[in-house]
């Protein structure tokens, strides 16, 4: 008995050894190990001013600013044009502004505001000197106290903003990624949910406007931002967490922007990359707890056994 | 004696014979696994010279592999030795790199350093210089040049035109 | 013409037709196993169990799965993996099982040449074991293509690529293998095919080979006792079964090895539930891509060692080497000089060099999975030239081995 647990133990740790080296080991040294800074964006100035929703409700709506290209659906400002051609005219579809104030970390949308290129941590292409010019046009101020009608507009933004809790995983995952990033096991596509059609030719009409936009999309972006579908188990929860928060840190260069969640709307969007990645992990949990339960008694009978049988031969 | 003799004698012939057949077939099993005529004759790729932007690398799709087009600055022609400028492609003037992105170790595809001005390959940490010539190890030889035809400002991939044969006597291929 | 008469039971009339107690007998009964084993012995039935898992697992996910390069990896990760009722489970079996099944070879083949059971009249049962894990190794190489994702389609063009010889340049022979010029539908399709029905096939005739080949000298035991088992069987038959050295197969040996088999499964279904990322590489879960390489190629883990071997060299070199890692094993019965069937560690040089040669490639295998930079690629090196010295030495310090 002792000799064949010694024997055992061998077995194990060569096994246990190797399997260190080629997986937690090799792991470690393939990929750099990035920490989250828990979204709190401290490279971008914190607002000073208190915001005043009213003041703000005016310079959002105002002429020339936030509505002459986003839509703001709760507070009765519909998208002006389909997806496809806010695509054809600013590279990318630019986003519903009713769930920003929720989604968003007011730092980072008080940065978004005065300097987008800045902001979303693409400094590199678009440089300083103006070369090429971030499609979202920065706001330079209504005439008064700049500082303070940035820190209104947020306000503005917040106020009309569903509760942080009541921001489905879905309306995050939509908002933040889902305008570059497709998702088919979700029906997803970055001009929205793909539903069903009567007719072939209305699907094939479809998918043509979805190739159209992603065209767009990878003029604006160098390449087209890959479907998601799967990248909670390729990439892990980890890594997708970090790299969230800031693209440049795993992929230096990349031309993806930092799009500044609150840690909360983070959490969310991974969630949504889970559920549609694993969406039987609790299933899998569940049957895993009730098949080691049944191993115990098949441990227990097959040692029964063995003991019964090997009565008379020792 | 003769009796069995003679059926050994016959059972050597109908074995002989089944070997045949058996040979035979596998003639037949050799061809199912070529590629298909459809997938051989799907290999002609136009690539247009125009567009393209020095020291930017553009990679096309010829055959299912990745193509390496790269267009040469003045200052990079200029820092050529002779085997470098043997392998360039000269459209009016500039020069072209053109050559198959795979890296010739085991395949994988090379990436371009522009300020190093350098291919490195992630897999095993091979590296090619900008006229696809190997410069460190595992990788024996250089990036392969595949078949061309230079039309104008256009080439033609797949196509041995004048420019290839003399490389291919040349013996700069790969 | 045989005779035949009125049946008296159904076992009679089943005797009468396919001898089933002679059969009951020869198989298992009467099949006399040595008594003086450990657990190690029972590796042969735990990997009879996961072929089985496999098999079963596989059957249901062939009812799903699709050989078609733009539907594979949906067909897998999503209708599978999601909408098949146990689907999931299925999968995860496969793959953990399909992994796991080359830790229990390792061992299998490590324990065999630990207690010296390849030799004396046993090397075709170390033979046909090596053509078994040859099976095994395509087996899972071409399972590994069907997912259709990044690391299927890189692992399918850098291990065809080898087919080329190197300088010899054979890219016929490469697009012959593939049906393309690069991994593509046929290539999918193909795979598909030898994973399922030919490699298959060549399995189940090698297993038949292997088991036959152990009747003729019988099962080693821990010390390389050469035991009579006739006279060992008489002994257990007239009732004297503390005495003998030999047990039946069944049930003696066989509650043994599911007592061994049940543990093992504890330790498969921990992995299978929870911990089962080491045999489902997260690159896979990206669809495979001609024009993005991922940035680290490896295999899977029971692979690197021998992908180490060639590494490190030139291409050409590299290949020989590769090739020699691939045979050497199976000549290790003509190897070994020395007449001694006994453990390792009482055969002096030997026991040093058994244990060497696991280290070494325990080190191959780690440094096949790093980065092939600084360090690493120095160990690595130094590891393949090891591996490979190990072999050419062993002949010569068998050959000076004193008669224990």
């Amino acid at each position: 008995m002792f000799k064949e647990l010694s024997i055992l133990a061998v077995v194990v740790a060569f096994s246990l050894l190797t399997y260190w080296l080629v997986e937690p080991f090799a792991h470690s040294q393939m990929h750099a190990h990035i920490e989250t800074k828990h979204f709190k964006y401290t490279d971008l100035p914190a607002i000073t001013k208190t915001g005043n929703a009213v003041a703000g409700k005016e310079l959002v709506m105002g002429a020339g600013a936030c509505t002459g290209c986003h839509s703001i659906e709760t507070a009765g400002m519909p998208a002006m044009m389909p997806a496809v051609d806010a695509a054809a005219s600013y590279g990318v579809n630019p986003p519903d502004l009713s769930t920003a104030g929720a989604l968003y970390d007011a730092n980072f949308l008080v940065a978004m505001i005065k300097n987008p290129a800045h902001a979303t941590n693409l400094d590199h292409k678009y440089p300083a000197d103006g070369s090429k010019m971030h499609p979202m046009v920065a706001f330079y101020g209504a005439g008064g106290d700049m500082d303070q009608e940035v820190a209104d507009m947020v306000a503005y933004l917040q106020s009309i903003a569903p509760k942080a809790e009541e921001v489905t995983p879905k309306v995050a995952f939509e908002n933040a990624c889902g305008r570059c990033h497709s998702m088919r096991y979700k029906n997803w596509t970055p001009i929205g949910e793909k539903g069903k059609f009567k007719y072939k030719k209305d699907e094939l009409r479809f998918d043509a406007s979805v190739l159209d936009y992603q065209d767009y999309v990878v003029k604006y972006m160098g390449k087209l931002p890959p479907d998601l579908s799967m990248y909670y188990r390729s990439r892990g929860e980890h890594f997708l967490e970090t790299f969230i928060e800031d693209p440049q840190s795993h992929l230096k260069g990349t031309a993806m922007p930092r799009v500044g969640v609150t840690a909360e709307s983070a959490e969310k969007v991974v969630e949504y990359l889970r559920d549609a990645a694993d969406p039987k992990h609790a299933e899998r949990e569940e049957t895993g707890k009730n098949v080691m339960i049944y191993m115990i008694f098949f441990v227990l009978f097959a040692f029964l056994w063995k003991k019964e049988i090997w009565k008379k031969l020792h | 004696m003769e009796k069995t003799s003679r059926r050994g004698f016959m059972g050597k012939a109908f074995g002989a014979v089944a070997a045949v057949g058996g040979v035979a077939s596998l003639v037949a099993m050799k061809q199912t696994w070529d590629p298909l005529p459809s997938v051989k004759a799907a290999g002609f790729t136009e690539v247009d010279l125009s567009t393209v932007e020095a020291n930017c690398l553009v990679v096309e799709k010829w055959r299912g592999k990745p193509i390496f087009i790269l267009k040469k600055t003045a200052e990079m022609v200029a820092k050529q030795d002779e085997a470098q400028t043997a392998r360039d492609v000269i459209v009016d003037g500039t020069h072209y790199m053109i050559a198959i992105g795979l890296c010739t170790h085991l395949g994988c595809i090379p990436a371009y350093a522009d300020k190093k001005e350098i291919f490195q390959c992630a897999c095993h940490g091979g590296e090619f210089d900008s006229s696809g010539l190997d410069i460190k190890a595992p990788p024996p030889s250089p990036l392969v040049i595949p078949p061309f035809n230079v039309k104008g400002q256009t080439v033609m991939l797949g196509e041995e035109g004048p420019e290839y044969k003399k490389m291919k006597e040349a013996g700069i291929l790969a | 013409m045989a005779h035949f008469t009125k049946a008296t039971s159904v076992k009679d009339w089943l005797n009468q037709r396919l001898a089933i107690e002679k059969v009951e007998k020869v198989m298992a009964s009467e099949y006399w196993i040595p008594k003086n084993i450990n657990f190690l012995w029972a590796m042969g039935m735990v990997l009879a169990i996961t072929f089985g898992l496999l098999l079963v697992s596989g059957i249901f996910l062939l009812m799903y799965y699709q050989p078609n390069v733009e539907t594979a990896f949906d067909s897998v990760n999503y209708t599978i993996m999601q909408e098949v009722g146990y689907g999931w489970l299925w999968r995860h079996v496969h793959a953990v099982a399909a992994s796991v099944v080359f830790l229990i070879i390792y061992i299998h083949m490590l324990t065999g040449i630990y207690y010296g059971s390849y030799k004396k009249g046993r090397e075709m049962i170390w033979i046909s074991g090596m053509l078994l894990f040859v099976a095994f190794s395509a087996e899972a190489f071409s399972g590994y293509m069907l997912p259709w994702g990044q690391m299927s389609y890189w692992a399918g063009m850098v291990i065809t690529n080898l087919f080329s010889a190197g300088s010899l340049e054979l890219n016929g022979v490469v697009e012959w293998i593939r049906g393309d010029y690069v991994p593509g539908q046929a290539f999918l399709t193909r795979f598909f095919m030898l994973h399922v029905l030919l490699v298959p096939l060549a399995i189940l005739a090698l297993i038949g080979v292997h088991f036959a080949a152990l009747r003729i000298p019988h099962v080693n035991n821990q010390d390389g006792e050469d035991i009579d088992f006739d006279v060992e069987a008489k002994k257990y038959l007239a009732g004297d079964t503390k005495g003998s050295k030999v047990i039946r197969f069944a049930n003696d040996f066989m509650s043994k090895d599911m007592f061994v088999v049940s543990i093992f499964l504890v330790f498969f279904f921990y992995l299978v539930f929870w911990n089962y990322g080491f045999a489902m590489d997260p690159v896979n879960f990206d669809p495979a891509d001609g024009l993005k390489t991922p940035a680290h190629i490896y295999p899977e883990w029971y692979f690197l060692w021998s992908y180490e071997i060639l590494r490190p060299f030139s291409k050409d070199v590299g290949l020989i080497a590769f090739a020699f890692a691939q045979v050497i094993f199976v000549l290790l019965p003509f190897l070994d000089r020395s007449p001694n069937v006994k453990t390792a560690n009482k055969r002096g040089l030997f026991g040093i060099w058994f244990w060497l040669l696991v280290i070494d490639m325990i080190v191959l295998t780690a440094m096949g999975k790093l980065p092939p930079q600084g360090i690493y690629s120095t160990i690595g090196f130094v590891a393949a030239i090891g591996f490979i010295g190990l072999w050419v030495i062993l002949p010569f310090i068998t050959a000076i081995e004193k008669k224990v």
